[in-house]
């Protein structure tokens, strides 16, 4: 499998080059006269992994969203591995290409095989040569633990495979920081786990992430912080164990114990 | 059977039920006629109806096309009863006569092997593109819409310094006119409909400005006035002393009016791709065009290849307008000739028209088969 030049061997996840991975400060955003984000401030530390729940509606995706533009916030700013994000296209280019994103619906290229959707923005982003863009999916994809659907279409995998494909084809442009958005909400209950590992594993390699998530096993077992959002605003941060134990705000009450049975 | 018949809650199968046959047939003849022809009353009065219209059709027309026809005349004397000796149907002599005029016009005998062999390279083309399997797809589009436009282009009209005499275009007629219309106007509209109808959806006022004039104004006029426009006003825009051939005039009004229908069938595809392929696309740090070529446009075109391709019907059908401003397509050299006082005869025109109707059949039919199976296979969900 591998060969004396080895893709691999240049292959080194990406490394923030400042403390401060993402910075969110006094940020707002409408959606027409919708007031979604209120004043929200947030700082991810290198390393971090920070869980953000909240009901339905309460601004989850839209703010982990405007984190690679693809929402555009009005007010504030966020500024990411010390790049800030403004309407400078070369500077979006530069954020995406070092912020890896998985949805909820995976969002993978149905016209593309599983390696070719894994490659393509290697080759075409990155201007990698196929044969390591190749040799790096390949790599991925073991990690995910599919490498045998290789050649297969996305429409020939269950969800849960599907999802560690969309996870392994971020992971293939070495991202520095990795947005989940809600990764698990769209699969069955028995699929669930294999994502978690995944995110789990990655996790503990020190990836730097933000999970928008209701999985709370994975929250206590993985997240440095817990943020809880509602209608639009930070309305809660703590540690996981004081989150769950002790949580202060009666929204965080109410929420808990519709999620926690 | 009978360990569901016991009263107790609790029930594990011990064996596995093998696949079996069903105990009826599902297929054959006989079922299909029953299933399909005879299914009720109405269905039954249907079929028989039919019968009975191609009973008291086809006799008649193998008749006049077949037995009574005459395949060889140098005139249309050759086609009269009392010289055949025979009641006269079809007069296919009348093709078979003007069987090169009716496929190259007026283009010089001697280089008539250029035409021919434009044929082939576009044949090959389509193949290339159309057969699903084929080897090197990419190369196959990059050929037809790339390649084979210019070739052609020099190949038809010729060029001094490789050794092709140049033939001008008022030379051209016919069968190769049709093609060379339909063809303009199908290299030229996909590029420029696809242009225009991401234009139509982009979020830079100008740019959707411009498409959508340029689309609703085409679409608001027919053809012809688009064709007497072309043929009026293009000379207007271009630089003094350089007249544009009538041909050349028809093809850019084609060329517009193929691209402002072929953008609005672009546009249903777009708009079927769920959001979320754009935002994956841009996710992974993809520029507008990369995710519109890798992403959004393969996917797009491929639920609309059966619009496309009835767009390209319609277009083919609609180059016999052309002959309107003076070109000699088809069509036309079919009429010319029966205006041949050679030909001149009362039952000429059938057989003359009746081959029109044929050809332009077999193209058009071609076609839309060709668009019902492209909307089979996506219907099934396979999407490759
Ligand atoms: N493009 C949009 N235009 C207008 N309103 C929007 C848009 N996207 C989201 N919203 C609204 O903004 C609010 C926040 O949406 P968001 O998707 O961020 O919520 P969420 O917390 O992720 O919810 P969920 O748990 O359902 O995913 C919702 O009320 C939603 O209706
Ligand atoms: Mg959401």
């Amino acid at each position: 499998m591998s060969s004396s030049h080895s893709a691999l061997s240049a292959l080194r996840p990406g490394v923030l080059t400042n403390e401060k991975a993402i910075e969110i400060t006094g940020m707002n955003k409408w959606f027409g006269a919708f007031h979604v984000l209120r004043d929200v401030n947030l700082l991810v530390k290198r390393g971090e992994r920070v869980v953000i729940c909240g009901p339905s509606g309460s601004g989850k995706s839209t703010l982990i969203r405007c984190i690679n533009r693809l929402e555009e916030h009005q007010q504030g700013s966020i500024i990411v591995d010390g790049t800030e994000l403004t309407a400078d296209v070369k500077k979006i280019d530069e954020i995406r290409r070092d912020v890896g994103m998985v949805f909820q619906h995976f969002n993978l290229f149905p016209h593309l095989t599983i390696l070719e959707n894994l490659t393509l923005a290697p080759i075409w982003v990155k201007k990698m040569p196929k044969k390591d863009a190749d040799e790096i999916a390949m790599h991925y994809l073991r990690r995910v633990k599919i490498p045998e659907q290789a050649d297969k279409y996305p429409g020939q995998l269950s969800g849960g495979q599907q999802q560690r494909v969309a996870i392994a084809r971020s992971l293939c442009m070495s991202p520095k920081i990795m947005l989940f958005d809600e990764p698990t909400s769209a699969l069955d209950p028995e699929m669930v786990k294999e994502v978690l590992d995944t995110m789990v594993t990655l996790a503990q390699e020190g990836m730097t992430m933000i999970c928008v998530t209701h999985e709370m096993g994975f929250a206590r077992q993985v997240a440095s912080r817990v943020i809880f959002m509602d209608q639009g605003q930070v309305v809660e941060v703590n540690t996981p164990d004081e989150f769950f134990k002790n949580p202060q705000h009666e929204r965080t009450k109410l929420f808990l114990s519709q999620i926690l049975h | 059977m009978t360990d569901m018949m016991s009263p107790t809650v609790s029930f594990v199968r011990p064996t596995v039920i093998e696949q079996k046959t069903p105990p009826f047939r599902t297929s054959g003849p006989l079922l299909w006629a029953r299933e399909n022809l005879f299914s009720s009353p109405l269905n039954m009065i249907l079929t028989l109806l039919s019968i009975g219209a191609v009973w008291w059709v086809v006799p008649g027309m193998v008749q006049f096309m077949l037995i009574d026809a005459v395949w060889s005349a140098t005139s249309s004397k050759d086609c009269l009863a009392d010289v055949v000796k025979h009641p006269v149907g079809a007069c296919w002599g009348f093709i078979t006569a003007r069987f090169g005029y009716l496929v190259y016009g007026q283009y010089p005998d001697a280089e008539r092997w250029r035409v021919d062999l434009f044929f082939a390279l576009e044949a090959f083309g389509i193949f290339w593109i159309l057969w699903r399997k084929a080897p090197f797809k990419i190369s196959g589009f990059a050929y037809f819409f790339l390649v084979f436009p210019v070739v052609g282009f020099i190949l038809l009209s010729g060029m001094a310094s490789i050794g092709l005499p140049t033939v001008q275009t008022h030379y051209w007629g016919g069968f190769l006119v049709t093609i060379v219309i339909s063809t303009v106007g199908i290299v030229a509209s996909l590029p420029i409909g696809i242009l225009l109808a991401l234009g139509r959806r982009s979020s830079m006022p100008i740019a959707r400005l411009v498409s959508v004039v340029m689309i609703e104004f085409v679409r608001g006029v027919p053809l012809i006035t688009i064709l007497f426009m072309a043929n009026v006003m293009f000379p207007l825009f271009v630089p003094e002393g350089w007249r544009p051939d009538s041909l050349l005039r028809v093809l850019v009004g084609v060329g517009f009016f193929s691209a402002a229908y072929m953008a609005e069938a672009v546009r249903g595809g777009l708009q079927a791709i769920p959001r979320g392929q754009y935002e994956a696309a841009q996710a992974l740090g993809l520029g507008y065009w990369q995710m519109m070529i890798k992403i959004i446009l393969p996917q797009a075109l491929k639920i609309v290849i059966p619009n496309i391709v009835n767009n390209f019907i319609g277009l083919f059908k609609d180059t016999t307008l052309v002959a309107i401003v003076g070109i000699f397509d088809f069509l036309r050299t079919i009429q010319a000739s029966l205006a041949d006082p050679n030909w001149r005869s009362s039952q000429m025109p059938l057989a003359a028209y009746l081959f029109a109707a044929l050809v332009y059949f077999i193209f058009c039919y071609g076609m839309a088969r060709y668009a019902i199976s492209v909307e089979r296979r996506l219907a099934t969900g396979n999407r490759h």
